[in-house]
């Protein structure tokens, strides 16, 4: 894992027409989507003051996003005390060098890693293998997809993508330790990966985190996990750093109340999750403990009114569990960290318009995210938004003009000539000749390649019962 | 209690029965509607990016239905993006689905509807998480006698149109269209309803494309048919 996304983006609607080619990776899809799906909605029903506990989430998240400079001196000013070091990273560039120099520093040439999407949204893997520092994923999802050599397919189950026989054969061509007898039993495929992991755990001086948030009254970082594998990364090596983006500072240790009981269960679909990790200052654990505080676009976010709510995610991916789109597409069509609905709305503002300019139209907008979303993010509205900025920086002359005449002719005028020119073409429109010369016709064939143009229902003089 | 019926643009232009159908429930029930000139509500606009070029229509809709005490549409997606204009509490405590004006406002669920066919619901996603209907439709539905209903499985998954989307995005509105069919089809229905012509337009293009028996419907026209 950890193979960055740079470079040019290929649009969305290019990569959905391969992925939907894959039927392997449809049925692989729906059924990890909906049985997380199932689990989550189960566990969500039993929390009598949801409602209550998504509209709190909201409102810490946006009056931290409000007042995120002052939270952000807390923090360092706590960390600092408790005798951690902060680093202040603007880019990925920035943020991958204070890293490799801590390594370098203490010559450390190879480290373990806790689950992290900020430290892949950097691409930190790939920057430090080009520097001779290897840097192992513990996660067990995370080292299927490094050791297949792609990308997480989704933030939360990063292999969502593969089946436990595809697994199975990885697990035989890269494990070495793996046993010739290894079938595709979750158990088996999970010991295989503990026991080669192990070595590492013990062997490894340096450990590289994200987290899930980050305490400014504190100074303490938060790491939610599963596996335990991240714990061992956390207190095993003697030097830790954490990669964290700004927007994952909570003002008060008491906010945790809200994100512990909100995150597992929209994530994972459990009531708590298994490895909950703090760390403030030095004591047991690691020795020398080091936070860097990223901005990688998230300012520039910040700044945007309309567009700033998409900072208050908590990276639970419980919209891309319930996003048809997802469903069918999968998380590597999105070309981000970030797929899925929350990441038609973050990828797009960290990067900048004209980046990802597909991304936001990369939805139906039937809002089942929005339902879902723990901390309420209004994702429709920020993708609907986001269109308008995309269209802005990026005009499609052709498409506004044709928007524009439509807003000038869908007007009582208009819709009357409308109406009498439709009544006398109604019948040509939706004949078979039409049906086979739409399928060829650039304005109608994306139209047309899946669907007749439909039989219009136009007023008879005597509407005869049906 | 003036009412204004909203036709919708496409409504007005390529399903006029639809419209005509919403008319014969509303006067049926004893309800006068007043002439108004239509106009597009601007959802395409807005849910394509082009925001200021909605504003103009919304402006009218606003102008032209001023007269009204309620604005009644025989579409939930439409009343639905209506009602996001927050800058216009006026408008937006006036627009009304057809359900929620016969439910809520006329308290009726049975409109004295005959329909003698078998029939199942597409739940559109405006409907249930925009305009909220909640299980109006269905309520009225239950109501018509001679009906049977079919639960549609997956009936509160998207069917893929998403107005712009279901072109600019045609593969993936493609895959999820064939995936609502097979639903559709596997309930043996003669007849799939919604309360919104939009997502019908998309599904009753690709079951005639697929040689479906099931044909779509609005359901105001079930509303305003006695057998």
């Amino acid at each position: 894992m950890g193979k960055g996304y740079s470079g040019v983006r290929i649009p969305f609607p290019i990569l959905a027409k391969e992925a939907l080619k894959d039927t392997q990776l449809r049925v692989n899809l729906k059924r990890a989507t909906t049985t997380i799906r199932e689990k989550r909605a189960k566990v969500v029903a039993e929390v009598a003051d949801w409602e209550a506990l998504r509209q709190a989430g909201h409102d810490i998240k946006m009056t931290m996003i409000a007042e995120l400079s002052n939270h952000l001196q807390r923090f360092e000013q706590e960390f600092t005390d408790a005798g951690g070091t902060v680093h202040w990273a603007r880019n990925s560039q920035e943020a991958c060098e204070i890293v490799a120099n801590i390594a370098k520093a203490n010559k450390v040439t190879e480290i373990v890693k806790v689950k992290s999407l900020t430290t892949d949204e950097i691409s930190l893997n790939e920057y430090l293998e080009k520097r001779g520092i290897v840097a192992q994923e513990t996660d067990l999802a995370e080292l299927i997809v490094q050791l297949a050599d792609e990308h997480p397919s989704h933030i939360l189950v990063p292999a969502i993508h593969k089946n436990r026989d595809q697994i199975r054969d990885l697990f035989m061509e890269k494990i070495p330790e793996a046993s010739r007898e290894l079938t595709n039993s979750p158990q088996e495929l999970a010991m295989t990966a503990r026991a080669h992991l192990r070595n590492k755990f013990l062997s490894a001086r340096m450990a590289v985190s994200g987290a899930n948030f980050a305490i400014a009254e504190s100074g303490t970082l938060c790491v939610v996990e599963s596996e335990g594998n991240g714990r061992m990364c956390l207190t095993l090596p003697e030097i830790l750093v954490s990669v964290v983006g700004i927007e994952k500072i909570l003002p008060k240790w008491n906010d945790l109340e809200v994100f512990l009981q909100l995150l597992p269960r929209s994530a994972t679909g459990e009531r708590m999750n298994p490895y909950t990790s703090f760390w403030t200052g030095s004591g047991d654990g690691a020795q020398e403990r080091h936070v860097v505080l990223l901005d990688n676009g998230r300012v520039q976010t910040l700044a945007d009114e309309s567009g700033r709510e998409a900072l208050a995610c908590i990276r639970c991916s419980a919209c891309m569990n319930v996003c048809p789109v997802y469903e069918l597409t999968g998380g590597h069509t999105y070309s981000s960290v970030y797929p899925g609905p929350i990441g038609a709305i973050i990828t797009p503002q960290l990067l900048g318009p004209g980046e990802a300019k597909t991304l936001p139209f990369a939805s139906t907008l039937c809002g089942a995210c929005y339902e879902v979303c723990p901390v309420k993010i209004n994702i429709p509205k920020i993708l609907v938004y986001l269109r308008a900025k995309e269209n802005q920086a990026n005009p499609n002359e052709v498409e506004k003009m044709t928007m524009r005449i439509a807003a000038l002719t869908l007007r009582p005028r208009g819709l009357k000539i409308l109406a009498q020119l439709t009544k006398t073409l109604a019948p040509a429109l939706s004949s078979p000749a039409m049906q086979k010369i739409s399928r060829y016709l650039p304005i109608s064939k994306k139209w047309s390649a899946f669907r007749n143009i439909p039989t219009a229902r136009l007023t008879k003089k005597k509407p005869r019962p049906l | 209690m003036r009412i204004g019926l909203f036709s919708t643009c496409i409504n007005s232009l390529y399903f006029t029965r639809t419209v005509a159908a919403t008319r014969t429930v509303l006067e049926r029930l004893g309800v006068e509607i007043i002439q108004t000139e239509q106009v597009c509500c601007g959802q395409m606009h807005i849910n394509s990016g082009y925001p200021a070029l909605a504003k103009p229509l919304v402006d009218l809709v606003e102008k032209n239905f001023a007269e009204c005490d309620y604005i009644v549409a025989p579409s939930a997606s439409c009343i639905g993006s209506l009602r996001e204009h927050e800058d216009r509490p006026e408008l937006v405590a006036k627009c009304l689905d057809l359900s929620e004006f016969l439910i809520d406002i006329l308290k009726v669920t049975d409109v004295g509807a005959i329909f003698n066919h078998r029939v199942t619901m597409h739940t559109t996603c405006h409907s249930l998480r925009v305009a909220k209907l909640g299980d109006r439709p269905l309520q009225l539905l239950r109501a018509v006698s001679g009906i049977e209903i079919i639960d549609l499985p997956a009936a509160d998954s998207c069917c893929g149109f998403g107005g712009t989307f279901s072109v600019k995005n045609s593969d993936v509105s493609g895959a999820m269209l064939q995936d609502k069919m097979r639903n559709i089809e596997s309930t043996g229905a003669e007849y799939v309803v919604s309360a919104d012509n939009s997502c019908l337009m998309h599904i009753g293009g690709g079951l005639q494309r697929d040689s479906a028996k099931t044909q779509v419907i609005h359901l105001a026209e079930i509303l305003a048919n006695r057998g």
